[in-house]
């Protein structure tokens, strides 16, 4: 029996804490909810579609859906990118859309209590702050937590028509 | 041993139904009946009656009893197929398709018009009994052993029932035991009917050295009381009529012998009813297969898609066995093998594909499933409004998913009434106006820049703008000033807009336009109207290609690959350096056969490298456009493809020049191309 109420305790504790799927972009450290995340793929190569913007790779055939991929690191002019063996897709599930995005690394999944989240200061991140959820200390690394659907969201993405936004 | 057959109410169901919908375009054709289709529509009510009585529908049963009864005395030649029974026997269709619905959804299986209908078939063989020789009629609207119906109640007859004994003469086919008939089961039933005797006679009988056990060399002299119902004698030997040759008389009847009253009249080729309800589509005498309604839960698939299918698995089976031989052969792979591996491989690969490709095209129906209600349809709302109306259907065999056709019928339906109710004038109005006194109402598939498109076209009175306006007006609807055409027939599309004067049961309640639209847009489709005061009104469904297949051929472009729809492309070929010409501030035209076309170079518009500069190195593909032709420079053409089409914007969002995406054979992307807004971008880029 206390078993029993032990386990119940502990579910409690992790129903409170918020899992994250962390990633590296360039030297920073960045967190998505995992719950949006629906798996994680090697990068490969993509169709381009034309005359999109720079950060639109291309779109890949996931098991006969067709899925954009975003290079982030491109939107938020990092200075170096590269494709090699560690860069990853990260196929996100945000507002009933399915799309991908580049990032260098996927490191770990970490619990982070909402204490632990302290909210963003204006600058900081290459991010835009509108995108940015929090930041988190992790031994002594900072992550920073990303807002995925104000992300997918944002005008400036592209990635919804206006008209159909409206 | 219990036998659940709970299991076969569906496929009694389906086939009643395919019955239904085949007795009604038979009974819609324009020409009279010859006596096979009298016959055709006969055998599909007689089934249903039959099945429906197995499985414990009997009021399906009664009623369709009387509607044969009909059917029969046609087919015997005692009555004309006039047009009052043939729209007779379509009400007793809706009403016999309205009983087994409410079957299929589990209810109690009764047509609210059903009552009305029947006495209306009462009547109608009532209407004959005045002939003196037909003695044997009102027995014959007494229920029959097969149904566990209760009797239709008979009209006390006049005359005196002939009572002479039954003489039946039934000289079998030999090929009957191979379909699956026993004399001996008709027997036993004629027995069950009253007092039969039964005399078999073997002089047809081959010597022993020449007798083929499944050939049925004998036949049967069969006596009956003469109180037993003519009818029912006949209906014992239903399903073998067209299988032997059979003389049933009274005794002492002299016509009784003559050959000429024997029923099985019917052309030999005709298939008995049991196989066409089973084993073959039932098919319709002009030889093309009977629809069935879209609203079925199942989908029934052309036997060549199945054949397809079949023989894919087939030679994916050889080829999985020749990778599997390599692969044990040899502990080591040599070069030989190896190379026999990649071959494998190939093979492996190339019949995947093909599979995936014809697994698709399974859920692909043609559109016809919705097109074919539409002669009833038109023929029902003419009659009722007093119009004459011309149906023609061009492209119907044009296919679309599954489920895009389910959703279109309502919509779709929605318009062909509107068209013949507000479009098509009466015949009066049309000669006054110095029209042909038919009008005609076309419906037209096919597909068009990557669409697929439905025309509903019809040549009446067009579209009122005053009238439109003017009750927009009145209903307080925001009027912009000086409407264009255009914004005038957007507002039919408001929601609660009639121009219609009085309200009738077929249109001018105002729930019309706005919830078509709202359908089609439902499935991503568009709706546009045309319309020309005193000629005509023509709306145009355009629907995306979600899952549709589109005949395309790929052309290269430096890395990249795109498919252009086979159905823009006129010709192609690599010009010469004289054809090529360059217009000041328009780019280059291609000179073909004396006609200038704008030279649209496929990797400046999507702004992607090419292997070739020059036209003259690459190819050019004339294609052409709603507006115009283009001349399209590419680098290669690559092959001819069947691609399904797959979305872009579930995902992502429109793109200028691209109507969609599909996915290649190793499972690329590639872009499907729309010509229309290929050119309208090239403009934007020069």
């Amino acid at each position: 029996m206390s078993n029993v109420g032990k386990i119940r305790q502990e579910e409690q504790v992790t129903a409170e804490k918020r899992e994250l799927l962390t990633f590296r972009l360039g030297e920073e450290e960045y967190g998505i909810d995992i719950l949006k995340v629906q798996e994680i793929r090697r990068y490969e190569s993509v169709t381009r579609i034309a005359n999109a913007p720079d950060f639109v790779k291309g779109v890949i055939n996931m098991r006969g859906t067709i899925v954009p991929i975003l290079d982030l690191r491109i939107k938020f002019r990092f200075a170096d990118v590269t494709y090699d063996d560690f860069t990853v897709v990260v196929i996100l599930n945000v507002d009933e859309r399915v799309i991908g995005i580049v990032v260098d690394a996927v490191s770990d999944v970490i619990a982070l209590a909402p204490e632990d989240v302290r909210d963003a200061p204006e600058f900081g991140a290459q991010l835009d702050t509108d995108y940015l959820e929090g930041l988190a200390s992790m031994d002594e690394r900072m992550l920073i937590i990303v807002d995925i659907e104000a992300l997918v969201r944002a005008p400036e993405l592209g990635l919804i028509d206006a008209e159909s936004a409206a | 041993m219990t036998i659940d057959i709970s299991q076969f109410v569906q496929a009694f169901l389906d086939e009643s139904f395919e019955g239904l919908d085949l007795m009604e375009v038979e009974l819609l054709r324009e020409q009279a009946l010859d006596s096979e289709q009298v016959n055709a529509i006969f055998r599909a009510a007689h089934s249903i009656k039959g099945s429906a009585g197995t499985f414990g529908f009997a009021a399906v049963s009664e009623f369709t009893h009387g509607a044969e009864t009909l059917l029969d005395e046609v087919r015997d030649g005692k009555r004309e197929m006039t047009a009052e029974i043939r729209g007779l026997m379509l009400e007793a269709v809706d009403r016999i398709r309205e009983m087994l619905l409410a079957a299929r959804a589990g209810g109690a299986h009764h047509a609210a018009g059903g009552p009305a209908t029947a006495a209306r078939i009462e009547t109608m063989l009532a209407s004959a009994h005045g002939c003196p020789d037909d003695k044997s009629q009102p027995a014959q609207r007494t229920a029959v052993a097969t149904e566990p119906a209760a009797p239709i109640p008979t009209d006390a007859s006049t005359d005196a029932p002939d009572t002479r004994p039954w003489e039946i003469v039934f000289v079998p086919e030999p090929a009957l035991l191979r379909s699956g008939n026993d004399p001996m089961r008709i027997f036993s039933w004629l027995g069950e009917l009253g007092d039969l005797t039964v005399e078999c006679v073997t002089r047809t009988l081959p010597p022993l050295g020449a007798l083929a056990p499944e050939d049925c060399q004998l036949q049967w002299r069969l006596a009956l009381p003469g109180t037993v119902d003519e009818a029912a004698i006949r209906e014992a030997f239903e399903w073998v009529e067209d299988q032997c040759s059979l003389t049933l008389g009274r005794v002492g009847d002299a016509a009784a012998a003559q050959p000429d009253e024997v029923p099985a009249t019917a052309p030999a080729h005709t298939p008995a009813p049991q196989s066409a309800g089973t084993a073959e589509r039932p098919v319709g005498s002009n030889g093309a297969p009977v629809e069935r309604r879209a609203d079925a839960a199942s989908i029934r698939v052309a036997t060549e898609k199945v054949d397809t299918l079949v023989n894919m698995v087939g030679e994916l089976v050889i080829t999985q066995a020749m990778i599997n031989t390599i692969g044990h052969s040899a502990d080591e792979l040599d070069a030989r093998a190896v190379d026999h591996l990649r071959q494998g491989l190939a093979l492996l690969e190339r019949n995947t594909r093909e599979l995936q490709e014809a697994v698709l095209s399974v859920r692909m129906l043609p559109i016809n499933f919705v097109f074919s209600r539409f002669p009833r349809v038109v023929r029902d709302l003419s009659t009722q409004l007093g119009k004459r109306v011309n149906l023609k259907i061009i492209g119907e065999d044009t296919e679309l998913d599954k489920g895009l056709i389910e959703k279109l019928v309502d919509p779709l339906t929605h318009l062909v009434r509107n068209a013949i109710d507000h479009g098509i004038e009466s015949p009066e109005r049309r000669r006054a106006a110095g029209k042909p006194e038919t009008g005609t109402l076309v419906l037209r598939a096919g597909h068009e820049g990557g669409n697929i498109l439905i025309e509903i076209t019809d040549d009446g009175a067009g579209l009122n703008r005053e009238r439109i306006l003017e009750k927009a007006r009145s209903q307080g609807m925001p009027v912009p000033e000086q409407p264009s055409d255009r914004d005038i027939w957007q507002l039919i599309f408001a929601p609660g807009f009639s121009t219609a004067e009085t309200v009738t049961d077929v249109s001018g309640r105002g729930v019309g336009m706005d919830v078509v639209r709202r359908n089609i847009e439902a499935v991503n489709g568009r709706l546009d109207i045309d319309s020309k005061p005193g000629e005509g009104t023509r709306l145009t469904v355009r629907l995306p290609l979600t899952l549709a297949i589109l005949d395309g051929m790929s052309v290269r472009v430096g890395e990249e690959v795109y498919i252009l729809p086979l159905t823009a492309i006129l010709e192609s070929l690599k010009p010469t350096p004289d054809q090529l010409h360059s217009v000041s501030g328009r780019g280059r035209v291609v000179r073909l056969r004396g006609d200038y076309i704008p030279l649209v170079p496929l990797h400046h518009v999507f702004n992607v490298p090419a292997t070739y500069e020059r036209p003259e190195d690459g190819i050019v593909v004339v294609v052409e456009s709603s507006e115009d032709r283009a001349a399209l420079f590419v680098d290669e053409l690559i092959a001819q493809h069947q691609v399904v089409i797959k979305s872009l914007e579930t995902n992502y969002r429109k793109v200028p020049g691209v109507s969609g995406a599909t996915i290649m054979g190793d499972g690329r992307v590639a872009m499907i191309l729309d010509v229309d807004s290929l050119t309208r971008l090239q403009d934007t880029v020069h």
